[in-house]
């Protein structure tokens, strides 16, 4: 990665030239996993630490099975709610363990922006596993790697983010990352979940899946956040799944197969129906896989240039 | 004490003056003004070299923060900053702790601040009890006890039929309820204006009819009933469209503007800058255009800082946690004169009307004058004296800007008051 990229913070702020360099990356780290023995001794000596302030498991155990294959150290620090009500700031915890001579965190925090706050308060490189509703650059970066693997090109590609939009770091990384690479990029969902001025990435607006399932090539379908439902986003679960859950009679009307992505964990019969999810054209368990190799690429890219 | 100012460009817009003046200012008072006055032996002569003097400053909407919070500002050292600010005068939100909704509690202030005469207090006590919305404050007591008008700053009486008592009963004491227009119910949502850079940046909003729903509601009762009413940190083109529509119906409303809302907009969240994090939220560009239209056809007021001074370890946090508020006593006049005098957008009268005649014709207090036989209160202006923002450097306890590191042209140099003088050192 060149000079401008010390951390890792968002697709933001990446150009089409720093993305492909790490989906080229995560190609050759994807040939280490795929050996009986997947290790490699690239960051023998660095000390990751995956600081976590939200629950999750998914991201975390790929992040971490990725600095071990990196034969990194790795330090889990996991927190339930923010820092404040623990009664230390994130600048004091973060601080602190920097002072044992860490050189990688990685972290993930409700707060939008956490991530860059760290970044101007440590030495450390800091990669950005999910801020607030912000981004959530690594999903997005083994989202593209999978489509990539799968199209062999991004340019003119059309990928439909379904759910949730104006809440989901998975979308804005992914609007954020696919433009940038040349694919087009559309959103549907109901109007109270998609927020206004998307125009300005130009991405299509989709209210009416059939629509969306009719233009697109990958139906990329995030997970419907339950509590969202409580908070009267919109009216009900079943009044979503109604009229946008994907399901096989829906994919069945498209004049052509879709490919279908989704970030987990999914909401089987909710956002998402099981037949399709595990259907042939799924390539869920591949972004998994490939989830792995590309965290190794911006772990390597951002550690090297440290040691 | 006697002080001289000699070649003076004096400019005070009550009466109708703007020119080079001497003036002699003994125990306080004004006592001779004209062109090369000189003879008298006295204390201080201060040749200001055709720079400005001005009726005393006055910023009619800061944060103390004493009693309750003395570790981000207390009364010493807030009546420093408006000083060093170039502001003779003061009045203060009532978002203490206690809350400012007893005369004990005004009485306190006033007390307080009478230790340093230097700049002149006046504390602004709460709409509600706790400025919760929910039962009056024992306005009139509270008035008897000092306080210049009434207002739950922080949030917004919600209550309509709250606000109606309000406006009904202040207005047998003539004093303005001060309301800062927040729909709470529309901006759960978050600490930014819902907009194209917000949705950028991936922050979570507030829509602008937040402030605007509640300016429209208070005006509409303000129709019905008695009551003088006045918008504060007004921050949007469709509360500056309100406010002028109402002014035009002959409503008395006014309303005052920060300068971090006409010049700060929120292009500028791009890297989560807490001190950038003000409620009502930074607006976009186009908001700021139409504030500084507002300032310029009459339709704004006044300008006030929303002084909002946070410790350092509260505004290094996630931008979520951090809390709303820049501090601004100190920026204030340089950012206006840099942004409104030296680019002729205003007239250096128009400023001294807005930052010292209208400010206290709306809290009802008396306007300082620059002529004989009138007590002195004065600010000193250098308007082309060169700085960059530091707020190290500043006599606020807080560093928390939103302007720093910003190239300003044109600072307040002293303030005169009564007995009392402040020379800044940028006084050469």
């Amino acid at each position: 990665m060149n000079d401008g990229i010390r951390h890792l913070l968002g697709l933001r702020e990446l150009t089409a030239e720093e993305i492909t360099e790490i989906l080229d990356t995560a190609k050759s780290f994807r040939e280490v996993i795929d050996r009986p023995i997947k290790k490699v001794p690239t960051l023998q000596g660095t000390t990751v630490v995956n600081l976590f302030f939200e629950s999750s498991t998914r991201t975390r155990i790929s992040f971490e099975l990725a600095e071990r294959r990196l034969s990194a150290d790795v330090v889990n620090f996991t927190v339930s709610g923010s820092s404040v009500s623990k009664g230390e700031t994130l600048k004091d915890t973060a601080r602190n363990i920097e002072a044992m001579r860490t050189d990688i965190v990685v972290i993930r925090h409700s707060s939008t922006g956490a991530p860059h706050l760290l970044s101007r308060l440590l030495k450390s490189a800091v990669i950005n596993a999910g801020d607030g509703i912000n981004e959530h650059p690594t999903q997005a970066l083994l989202d593209m790697y999978t489509m990539r693997s799968k199209f062999s090109t991004l340019q003119g590609l059309r990928v439909c983010i379904v759910g949730d939009i104006a809440h989901s770091r998975v979308a804005r990384s992914n609007i954020f990352g696919l433009t940038k690479m040349g694919a087009r990029v559309g959103v549907c969902g109901p109007r109270t979940l998609i927020p206004s001025y998307l125009d300005q990435f130009g991405v299509i607006e989709f209210y009416d899946i059939d629509r969306a399932i009719e233009w697109a090539d990958v139906l990329n379908v995030l997970r419907i956040q339950l509590e969202r439902e409580a908070g009267g986003q919109f009216p009900s679960i079943r009044e979503y799944r109604l009229y946008w859950g994907i399901n096989r009679q829906r994919l069945e009307k498209a004049r052509k197969e879709l490919v279908i992505m989704h970030p987990g964990p999914i909401n089987r019969g909710v956002e998402l129906d099981g037949d399709v999810a595990d259907g042939q054209t799924s390539l869920i368990l591949d972004q998994v896989t490939n989830g792995v190799a590309v965290r190794m690429a911006v772990l390597y890219l951002t550690g090297v240039r440290k040691s | 004490m006697k002080i001289q100012l000699k070649n003076a460009r004096v400019v005070d817009p009550t009466l109708g003056i703007d020119g080079l003046f001497d003036i002699l200012i003994v125990n306080g008072i004004i006592q001779e003004m004209g062109h090369h006055l000189g003879g008298n032996p006295v204390n201080y002569e201060i040749n200001m070299r055709s720079r400005m003097v001005v009726p005393g400053l006055f910023d009619m909407h800061i944060h103390l923060r004493e009693p309750g919070f003395e570790y981000k500002e207390d009364i010493m050292s807030g009546i420093s900053a408006a000083a060093n600010g170039g502001f003779t005068g003061v009045a203060c939100m009532p978002n203490t702790d206690p809350v400012m909704d007893s005369a004990d509690v005004v009485k306190y202030v006033i007390d307080r601040a009478s230790h340093n005469p230097l700049v002149s207090v006046f504390p602004i006590a709460a709409i509600t009890v706790g400025r919760k919305g929910e039962q009056l404050s024992e306005m009139r007591d509270l008035a008897e006890s000092g306080a210049v008008g009434f207002s739950d700053d922080g949030s917004s009486v919600l209550d309509s039929q709250i606000m109606r008592l309000a406006l009904e009963y202040s207005s047998m004491l003539n004093l303005p309820i001060i309301q800062h227009c927040e729909d709470s119910s529309l901006t759960k949502g978050g600490p930014a204006n819902e907009s194209r850079n917000s949705v950028r940046y991936g922050l979570k909003m507030q829509h602008h009819l937040a402030e605007e729903l509640i300016l429209q509601r208070d005006l509409k009762l303000l129709q019905a009933f008695s009551g003088k009413y006045h918008a504060t940190h007004i921050s949007t083109a469709g509360s500056v469209d309100l406010v002028k529509n109402a002014k035009r119906n002959g409503l008395p409303v006014t309303c005052d503007v920060t300068p971090h809302h006409l010049f700060l907009d929120d292009s500028l969240l791009f890297d989560y800058d807490t001190n950038l994090k003000v409620n009502p939220p930074l607006r976009t560009k186009e908001d700021c255009e139409a504030l500084i239209e507002g300032l310029r056809d009459g339709t704004i007021d006044a300008i006030a800082s929303d002084h909002a001074p946070h410790a350092i370890h509260e505004k290094e946090v996630e931008f979520d946690a951090a809390p709303f508020g820049m501090i601004g006593l100190e920026t204030t006049l340089g950012v206006i004169m840099t942004k409104l005098y030296h680019t002729r957008i205003l007239s250096i009268s128009e400023i001294v009307s807005l930052l010292s005649v209208n400010p206290r014709k709306i809290l009802g207090l008396p306007i300082p004058k620059i002529e004989p036989g009138a007590s002195a209160e004065v600010t000193l202006i250098d308007p082309d004296l060169e700085w960059t923002v530091n707020p190290e450097e500043f006599l606020s306890k807080s560093r928390n800007s939103g302007f720093r590191n910003w190239k300003l042209k044109g600072s307040p140099v002293g303030i005169i008051h009564g007995q009392k003088m402040f020379l800044s050192a940028r006084l050469r």
